[in-house]
Formats: C-alpha cells, sequence, structure tokens
C-alpha cells in the first residue's frame, strides 16, 4: 500500500497548467462549470475511471497537472462526445480529453508499454509514412511495441479476419506523399512561429 | 446523381464489406460514385490524441481535393465523417487554427477552400435517392425482420446535420421501407468502446457484451451498423462476450440489408466476410436471397 498525501497545499497547484487549459479549442468556458454532473453521468466509460470527467474538469482548471494528466481517465476517454453534447456550459469536454491525451504524451506521463499512447504514437508515424493506414500493420507494431505475448490471443482473430478477406498486409498509401510530409511540416513549423 | 467517395482506411480493410455493399447499393439505384483522388487518412481519433491540429491539417487536404471535384463528398465511415465536419468548424472557428492550416495547404500548393458538402449515405438515400425510390428497387422484402439499428457515436455526436442527435431515426426509416421491422434499441447511440477492445480488454470486452445483451433482450435478431469500428466490436469478439448469453447475433452494415433486399447477390454485398452468417435469420424469416 503507497501513502499518499491526498490534500494539496495552494503552493503545490500549477496555475500555468490551469491557464493552459482554458487556452485550448473548447476549454474557453471550462471556469463556468457548474460541477453538474452531466458529462460524467453521460459518459459510458466513467464507471472505469479514477476520476469522473466532472471531477477531471475541475482539477484541471484548478490546475492538478500531475493528478489529471496521470489518471487513467484520459485515456479511457473514446472521444464519443456524450459529455460535450450534454454540457449545459458549452465546454467541448471530449476536445479537453484530446488536449490531455496530447500532453500527457508530450510529457511522458504513462506507463512504459501502455497500449493507447503507443497507438497513437504507431498511427502518426503511419500517417507520416504512408498517408494511409493499414490496419493490419498498425496493430502489429503495437503489438511489437507493447508485448507480443499479447498476439497470441489475438491470433485465432487475425486467422478469422485473414479467411475471410478482411485483413489485407499490402500497403495502403497515397501517391503523394510528399505532400503529407509538407503538410505536416508546416504545421509544425507555423505553430512554433506563433509560440514565440 | 454522382458523388465524390472518401472510402477511409478501414473500408478497405476490416470494413471492406460496408464498401462493398455500398458500392452494389449505389450502383444499383444508378447513383454514381468517384472515389476520391490520391485521398488521405483523415486523423481518425486516435491522430487527434497525438495532435490535433495536425489532423486537421490532414483531413483539410481531402476537403481542398474533394472542392475541386464540385461534388458533394460522400464519407461512409463515422469517424472520417465526424473528423471532415469538426475540420471545417475549427478552421473556420478558431482563427489560429484556420491560419495554421490554410498555411500549410498553401505550402503544398493546395487551394484554401474547404467548402464542399460532407454527406452520409444515409443522408443521401433518403434525402436525394428518397425512400420511394428505394422501395421501388425492393425484390426480396425483409419480412419483419427484427433489426436493432445501432448509430454509435460519431455519426450523430457532436454534429447532427440530418438526423436527431438523442433519437436518431434515418436508418431506421431506410430499413423499414425495404420490410424490416425495427425494434426499440436504447443503447443505440451508445458508444462501442472505440479501439479499446485492443488497449483495455476488460473494458472493451464489458461494453460489448452490455450492447449485444441490449439487442437480444429487445427482441433484434440483427444489429444494423453505420461505422466499420462498432460492426467490428460487436462482430468480431461475441464468443469472447458470451457469458450469460451466449451470443450468435449477425452484425451487418445497413447497406448490407439493403443489398439483401435489392436482390443483390450476397458475394457481392461482402456478406461471406461475416463471422455470424445472416443467412440461417434469412431462412427463418423467409426472405429469399442469392
Amino acid at each position: 500500500m503507497e501513502l499518499k498525501r491526498i490534500v494539496k497545499f495552494e503552493a503545490e497547484r500549477d496555475p500555468a497548467f490551469a491557464r493552459w487549459i482554458t487556452q485550448n479549442p473548447g476549454g474557453e468556458r471550462i471556469r463556468h462549470c457548474l460541477q453538474c454532473g452531466l458529462c460524467s453521468a453521460s459518459c459510458p466509460l466513467s464507471l472505469w475511471m479514477d476520476y469522473t470527467p466532472r471531477r477531471l474538469m475541475h482539477l484541471s482548471r484548478e490546475g492538478f497537472k500531475e493528478e489529471v494528466l496521470s489518471s487513467y481517465t484520459i485515456w479511457l476517454c473514446t472521444s464519443c462526445y456524450a459529455c460535450a453534447v450534454e454540457c449545459p456550459k458549452g465546454i467541448k469536454v471530449t476536445d479537453l480529453m484530446y488536449a490531455l491525451k496530447a500532453r500527457a504524451i508530450q510529457e511522458h506521463f504513462y506507463p512504459k508499454r501502455f497500449a493507447i499512447p503507443e497507438l497513437a504514437r504507431e498511427f502518426s508515424r503511419m500517417i507520416l509514412g504512408w498517408g494511409r493506414i493499414t490496419e493490419s500493420r498498425l496493430v502489429m507494431r503495437v503489438f511489437f511495441k507493447t508485448g507480443l505475448m499479447r498476439l497470441i490471443g489475438f491470433s485465432y482473430l487475425g486467422l478469422r479476419l485473414l479467411r475471410t478477406g478482411r485483413m489485407r498486409w499490402a500497403r495502403e498509401k497515397v501517391s503523394r506523399q510528399t505532400e503529407i510530409i509538407g503538410l505536416l511540416q508546416d504545421v509544425a513549423a507555423t505553430r512554433k512561429e506563433l509560440a514565440r | 446523381m454522382k458523388y465524390t467517395y472518401y472510402p477511409g482506411c478501414s473500408l478497405k480493410g476490416t470494413g471492406r464489406a460496408y464498401e462493398e455493399s455500398l458500392l452494389a447499393v449505389f450502383h444499383a439505384l444508378e447513383v454514381e460514385l468517384e472515389e476520391l483522388d490520391d485521398w488521405n487518412c483523415c486523423g481518425a481519433t486516435t491522430y487527434m490524441s497525438y495532435d490535433e491540429v495536425q489532423s486537421y491539417a490532414l483531413a483539410a487536404r481531402n476537403l481542398s481535393l474533394a472542392k475541386k471535384t464540385g461534388r458533394d463528398l460522400m464519407a461512409p465511415c463515422a469517424a472520417c465523417y465526424l473528423g471532415l465536419h469538426k475540420t471545417q468548424n475549427y478552421v473556420r472557428d478558431y482563427p489560429w487554427i484556420g491560419h495554421i492550416v490554410e498555411h500549410a495547404l498553401t505550402a503544398i500548393g493546395y487551394s484554401t477552400d474547404l467548402s464542399v458538402r460532407i454527406r452520409h449515405p444515409l443522408d443521401i438515400l433518403l434525402n436525394d435517392v428518397g425512400l420511394p425510390a428505394i422501395k421501388a428497387k425492393v425484390v426480396h422484402s425483409l419480412n419483419g425482420l427484427e433489426v436493432a439499428t445501432y448509430y454509435g457515436c460519431q455519426l450523430v455526436r457532436p454534429y447532427a446535420l440530418f438526423d436527431n442527435q438523442r433519437e436518431p431515426t434515418s436508418m431506421d426509416r431506410l430499413l423499414a421501407a425495404c420490410g424490416a421491422t425495427i425494434v426499440d434499441y436504447p443503447l443505440k447511440t451508445q458508444c462501442c468502446a472505440g479501439s479499446q477492445k485492443g488497449t483495455l480488454p476488460e473494458v472493451g470486452l464489458d461494453r460489448i457484451q452490455r450492447l449485444l445483451a441490449g439487442a437480444l433482450r429487445v427482441g433484434a435478431e440483427t444489429i444494423a451498423t453505420v461505422c466499420p469500428l462498432c460492426q467490428f466490436n460487436l462482430e468480431a469478439f461475441q464468443e469472447q462476450a458470451s457469458n450469460a448469453h451466449q451470443f450468435d447475433l449477425p452484425v451487418l452494415y445497413f447497406t448490407q440489408l439493403l443489398a439483401v433486399a435489392f436482390g443483390i447477390p450476397l458475394k457481392q454485398a461482402g456478406l461471406q466476410r461475416s463471422f455470424v452468417s445472416i443467412e440461417p435469420v434469412l431462412a427463418h424469416r423467409e426472405i429469399a436471397y442469392v
């Protein structure tokens, strides 16, 4: 059992993080959050979460960066947009979950070999390389990153997919890949310029 | 009638049957489709967790290409449909996103006009083709087949452009016109857990079990879907999901049921790719098929 102090001192909060969350698209109105809980009630995954969406919104706007970025909640969000649709204050909770996931990936706030961020990374690499996703290859790459043992459990499914022609090894790709690379590089460059 | 067709990655892989049945049905209705030239991945939910603005730029390349065709853009995959719409909205609503995306498009020599109209096949079938024309094509009525229409999340959330957000009925109306009985399925817009069956298996399986049990409880003989990931989740893990319930429920794309009603051979509609065959149900309902 790990002993942990739950209550934080004012000085331990991260006001820059609290500001950052309001600057994300969809987070402009997070300070209007009533804590009504419609997000948590409409979320089909909230019953698995360490912090429900309602609590996560509150922790975020109060600057509890560590708790938020290391929570299971952000990875459990499947982006079904129920919370964003139901929120009476127009807070786009789903978009904030995306922003939090991206930040957690950048700052390495997740356990090694955790499949969800690895999937996101491999997905982005495949786009940079080929412009399209070949599902079979993506799944294989994630297995390589997160533990090959899990592959055994999936071999039967893989076989059935092969038999029904639903698993194709042939690579899906765009023909003008230089455009994809140019596009993504330009986004990165402009963003850097804006940040300056 | 002619549309530009944006298949997306899944319709070339696990969702092949969706593409096959969609093309067959549109062909039968004499609606022309032309695949978007050199389309790329829409970004989907996965790229959005990695870098949102880059995912908007990826979707924008498709929109720019599609705008040039001068026709509406049809996106059958729910994730693509959402990703393309979201991009249009965010490029417009957030000037800094618009600036970055338009700068990137210009850098690769693309037009920044992204105003193409994005349509889902359900929207096109109901509002452009129309129910009378669809009814006229029905040669094998679905004979009261009890269908749970499962819309999943991203078709109606957050943007519901041609249907009711909380109680969508477009697929219901379409399949009822082919003779199906639509059961009242309260979970019709609940999430299928997306890719979590792969990443957090116990969570994914729990959702799949609940969705399947819910469909059985209301007497569904089959589930009709509009999304390749929903279809895959609900079909491929039925054996694993079987607990108190034994699941043996065909899960089809709505276009496959239309194909059956139109008398299109099962193989042309990708029905041989199912893990759970629809044939026993069709035989039980005395629905003819080839």
